[in-house]
């Protein structure tokens, strides 16, 4: 289980950053959702595995409990994600509607001089 | 009154006068009178403690371990700073009230001015370096707003500028010296550190320290060669230049030098650094007063001057020299702030500060006369005044001064100095005021009401009295400050009196006051001879520096940061691999002490899954809507393995943010490019297919590594197991953890997810605004359109669903606490449940049903959080701190209640909002006139139209 788990991790890094290193808005989009879910999954596994030991307290019988702490922080990490997820998005899309241009490098052309000194 | 108050009173009435402007400006300037006049009054209860040796102290240690403490303390030389700043203060807000025009923002003014207060106070005040550093760097920043006030004329821009950059680079210099002061004593704090005068002085960084710090005093109290920029900062309202450069700005750095004093002094560095930084000053500063044509000028290098003559006492080092040096401070304070006044009337009467269109306006203006000559005599040095004492003491001190081994240079270019001084004294005195009265002034002039001139009249009854009984005015308090200066021990003999025989001092008194009538009687002359004579220009140097950085900078940045994202990212990839790498390269690895779990076929289904559809993603990544499928595919196969391994929260969430974000990104690509084209070279791909392998390569076997080993450290896990229940009341650990151990966490992030959602909403606004919404208006959709856009059945449907959805909501939060769910979760489904009703029956028809906006729902959530957690306050707990019990009403079974069921409130509706408001701003993009859909079999009228493509194609 954990070499599975482990594998998909580093599929799931490798396909993000492949993706991040494009040149469009879009792939890089694609790239880091997917880095997202193999930095949550990677946060989540620091806790170790553990089957049917869900951390809700079991009031009658002794049983164990997986670790709680990295799913409390992943939690929270995937409802950011979605935020961080939803700027770029917006950002992207802006920026390909004003200058119908999905590339992510601002070529020289692009580049704008400095305004000029204050008097 | 609490030090803390004292120090922190400006700053809170700061805010009034930019609030009570809209009152008037005589509410402006009330406001911020009577916060300075509170704040005095505060410092003045203390006045008989401190006269009786004690020294005050108020203590917070913040961050003990890294010597983080706001520490203040009140001794002697605190209190006179402290109360000259506060008392001119006082003076200058009642004289910029009728100073200040009516198209000057007034409140405004007084904010700054408030600001600048209280930074100075807290300078005065502090016992802790660090914190003193940080007043210091306020000051700078503060009087930039001052120096700059009058934003529309070029030279308060440039002068301001000009200060920020010198005062602020010293202040930069200054910090790595305290540092290094703090790092010898090993204690930030300044009463420790004043202390440990033979440890400081041993050590081999004392020089470097004392080189630094002194940087930062030089700077601000405008010691050449850093001096040029007092002048400029000329440009401001003369209520500014009056307060910055008489009695508090200018001062800090010699505050600083004599706060120091006990550990710094003493040394021959100091002695050959300060002494002779500041005879130079003196005579520098002296020499290019007198030939100042522009009155306000002529007082700034006067000002430069006298700073120069209290560094050089201090540089010497002696106890006596201090006292001398203490006298003058609080002498130039009065008659220097007087004759700003003084000369700032004289441009509000006369439209003029040019020395050479003025003179005879003693017929004129005779109080203004009266005050202004008066101040001015008191600056040559002549007796009775007070500036002829304590500049007779700073003589006496020269000629018992050698410099080298040389008896005669010190009190010989002191000599000099005074002459010079008394010479462009004399010259505001004859130049302004006497003389036959002009009928060529700008305006008509007089003496003005006497709100203008009631300040600077005090300041010179000040000045006289001091003068006339000196050891009575302001013998005690000499003497408290000499000796918090000197830093106990016996005080040095001395006698502030006007007669103490025919001494040295008193021949060189006379000598320079004649030779100043001389010089004065000559003056056309040695103007001529001056005006031929090369001297640099301060700021034409300056600005050459300035214009060289700023090239230099621009050119780093660029070929630094030069847009193309693509290469930082590369860059910052590789660069984390490689360390990576170094980190698997240089440590150890422990052995296994885990037992793998079992593998069944149903995980290894899901594994095949998830890896084939992200290699399918790196395959068909330029069909962007494949794509699209295939992570939805992942996000799946990803919450399956969280439910699967015991994190049904985390299921929950994952798989409802799924489904967000996909919506999110179908939106999205509704105005996107279609397919990704080829853009980058096959090696390029392949340099890019490496590092992106060697990463998740490494990824995955540091995962794998540590998912076999035990931790090495006892986890903090075991403890919120434990008290979950007893502590926080819930069985849910996940959910507990959220709301309740790390509450403050969760409350910064529905923070961040709200601002995020705000931002979305702004970019929305800010392009909408611009051509883009006629091009969305215009555009052609990707795909031919289906003719039923809102079918019959799923509109039935999801009508239908909405409440059994938000019921479902319902439920995920109110088990939260005790079962997988809670406020995220909610919030996630509740906002799902809208979406369904916006995909179905469209934008236009949701919009209209929608009773509340979404800001609202955020801003509710965050307070709804924060009030939870200030409400443990009430009950002095820490914020956030949670409480619960039980409650049974008979026929149901045993409730619980917890506040932290609230605070998850917080989280539902500040989720809830963010989601619904990055969609809703999202969904603005695809809104075209005509589409409000009252009935939902409407037929969609963009249908008739062909997409995009195809009328390419047509074209072609």
């Amino acid at each position: 289980m954990e070499a599975l788990v482990a594998s998909a991790v580093g599929v799931l890094t490798a396909a993000g950053i492949f993706l991040i290193l494009r040149r469009r808005t879009f792939p890089v989009i694609l790239g880091l959702s997917l880095l997202t879910y193999a930095v949550n999954v990677f946060l989540f596994a620091t806790g170790r595995l553990a089957l049917n030991a869900p951390a809700v307290l079991n009031k009658y019988e002794d049983v164990p409990y997986t670790d709680p702490l990295p799913q409390a922080l992943v939690l929270t990490a995937i409802v950011i994600s979605f935020g961080m997820t939803a700027v770029i998005v917006m950002i992207a899309l802006s920026a390909y509607l004003s200058s119908k241009d999905d590339h992510i490098d601002m070529t020289a052309h692009d580049s704008v001089d400095a305004p000029g000194e204050d008097a | 009154m609490s030090l803390f108050l004292i120090a922190a009173l400006p700053f809170l009435g700061a805010v009034f006068p930019a609030l009570l402007i809209r009152a008037g400006r005589n509410a402006a300037a009330s406001a911020a009178a009577l916060t300075s006049f509170l704040a005095l009054a505060g410092l003045l209860i203390h006045l008989p403690a401190v006269m009786r040796g004690e020294v005050i102290t108020a203590r917070f240690d913040w961050i003990p371990s890294l010597g983080l403490n706001a520490n203040f303390m009140l001794d002697g030389l605190g209190f006179l700073f402290a109360g000259l700043i506060l008392g001119i203060g006082l003076l200058i807000i009642l004289y910029a009230r009728f100073y200040l025009s009516r198209e000057d923002p007034m409140g405004q003014f007084y904010s700054y001015l408030l600001l600048f207060q209280g930074a100075m106070v807290g300078i005065v005040l502090s016992d802790n370096i660090l914190l003193l550093l940080i007043f210091w760097e306020l000051t700078s920043l503060s009087s930039f707003l001052l120096i700059g006030y009058w934003k529309h004329l070029p030279e308060g821009r440039q002068g301001a500028r000009m200060a920020l950059a010198v005062t602020g680079s010293g202040g930069l210099a200054m910090i790595a010296g305290m540092l290094i002061l703090g790092n010898i004593v090993g204690s930030y704090d300044l009463s420790v550190i004043l202390q440990n005068r033979e440890a400081i002085q041993a050590s081999p960084y004392y020089l470097p320290a004392l080189i630094l710090i002194l940087l930062g005093c030089f700077t601000k109290s405008a010691q050449f060669p850093f001096h040029f920029w007092l002048p400029h900062a000329m440009a401001a309202p003369t209520p500014v230049s009056a307060y910055l450069h008489s009695a508090t700005m200018v001062k800090a750095g010699l505050f600083l030098m004599a706060r120091m004093w006990p550990v710094l002094a003493g040394t021959d560095a100091w002695f050959y650094i300060v002494a002779t930084t500041g005879l130079v000053t003196m005579l520098v500063g002296a020499v290019i007063a007198l030939f100042k044509d522009d009155l306000k000028a002529l007082l700034a290098f006067s000002t430069v001057s006298h700073l120069g003559l209290v560094t050089m006492l201090l540089g010497f080092g002696t106890k006596i020299a201090v006292v001398a040096a203490i006298f003058h401070i609080i002498n130039h304070a009065t008659f220097k702030a007087a004759l700003f006044m003084t000369a700032g009337i004289i441009d509000h009467e006369t439209h003029t500060r040019d020395i050479k269109r003025l003179g005879g306006l003693r017929h004129l203006m005779p109080i203004t006369c009266t005050i202004g000559v008066i101040a001015a005599l008191s600056m040559a040095g002549l007796p009775p005044l007070n500036g002829f004492l304590s500049k007779e003491m700073m003589l006496e001190e020269t000629v018992h001064t050698s410099w080298l081994d040389s008896h005669y240079l010190v009190p010989g270019l002191a000599l000099l100095a005074a002459l010079f001084s008394a010479a462009y004294s004399f010259r505001f005195v004859s130049h302004v005021f006497l003389g036959p009265a002009r009928d060529d002034y700008p305006a008509h002039p007089h003496d003005p009401p006497v709100g203008l001139w009631l300040a600077p009249a005090f300041l010179v009854v000040l000045v006289v009295l001091i003068g006339l009984n000196s050891s009575a005015m302001v013998g005690p308090l000499v003497a408290v400050v000499t000796d918090a200066v000197i830093g106990g021990g016996k005080l040095p003999y001395y006698s502030l009196k006007l007669w103490h025989g025919f001494t040295p001092a008193l021949y060189m008194s006379a000598i320079a006051t004649f030779g100043g009538l001389f010089l004065l009687s000559q003056h056309p002359r040695a103007e001529a001879i001056w005006n031929k004579l090369p001297r640099p220009e301060a700021k034409t140097i300056f600005d050459a520096v300035i214009r060289a950085l700023t090239l230099l900078s621009r050119f780093v940045t660029d070929q630094m940061h030069n847009g193309v994202i693509s290469r930082y990212a590369i860059i910052l990839i590789a660069f984390t691999v490689g360390l990576g790498y170094y980190a698997y390269s240089t440590g150890t690895i422990g052995i296994e002490t885990r037992v793998p779990l079992p593998a069944p076929i149903i995980p290894i289904i899901g594994w095949l899954c998830l890896v084939g559809a992200t290699l399918a993603i790196m395959w068909f990544h330029r069909n962007r809507l494949l794509s699209l499928v295939l992570i939805g595919v992942v996000g799946l196969i990803v919450s399956m393995a969280f439910n699967y391994l015991s994190a049904p929260d985390l299921a929950l969430t994952q798989i409802s943010v799924e489904v967000v974000t996909m919506i999110l990104l179908l939106l999205s690509l509704n105005f996107l490019p279609t397919d990704t084209p080829w853009d980058s070279s096959a090696p390029r791909r392949w340099r890019d297919a490496a590092i992106s392998v060697i990463a998740g390569a490494g990824a995955g076997g540091l995962i794998y590594a540590l998912m076999l080993r035990d931790f090495a450290f006892p986890t903090i896990s075991d403890f919120h197991l434990a008290n979950s229940y007893k502590g926080g009341g819930g069985t849910n650990v996940v959910n507990v953890i959220l709301v309740d151990f790390r509450g403050f966490d969760t409350f910064g992030e529905i923070i961040v997810l709200g601002i995020a959602a705000l931002i979305i909403f702004a970019l929305t606004e800010a392009v909408l605004g611009t051509n883009v919404r006629g091009y969305l208006l215009n555009r052609k959709p990707h795909w031919p359109q289906s003719g039923d856009s809102h079918p019959l059945m799923m509109v039935v449907v999801t009508r239908v669903m909405m409440p059994i959805a938000l019921m479902v909501g319902a439920y995920i939060f109110f088990r939260g606490h005790n079962q997988p769910g809670g406020g995220f979760i909610a919030g996630l489904v509740v906002a799902i449940a809208f979406l369904m009703q916006y995909m179905a029956s469209g934008y236009t028809w949701a919009i209209e049903r929608q009773r509340f906006y979404y800001h609202g729902t955020i801003g509710w959530g965050v307070l709804i959080a924060a009030a939870t957690g200030l409400g443990a306050w009430f009950n002095e707990r820490p914020f956030l701190t949670s409480d619960f019990g039980y409650i049974t009403w008979p026929p149901l079974e045993e409730f619980e209640w917890a506040t932290a069921m609230l605070f998850d409130t917080g989280v539902f509706l500040a989720v809830l909002g963010a989601v619904m408001l990055a969609l809703d701003s999202l969904s603005r993009f695809a809104w075209q006139p005509g589409m409000a859909q009252e009935f939902p079999m409407d037929i969609n009228p963009l249908r008739d139209a062909p997409p995009e493509e195809d009328q390419e194609k047509e074209q072609l």
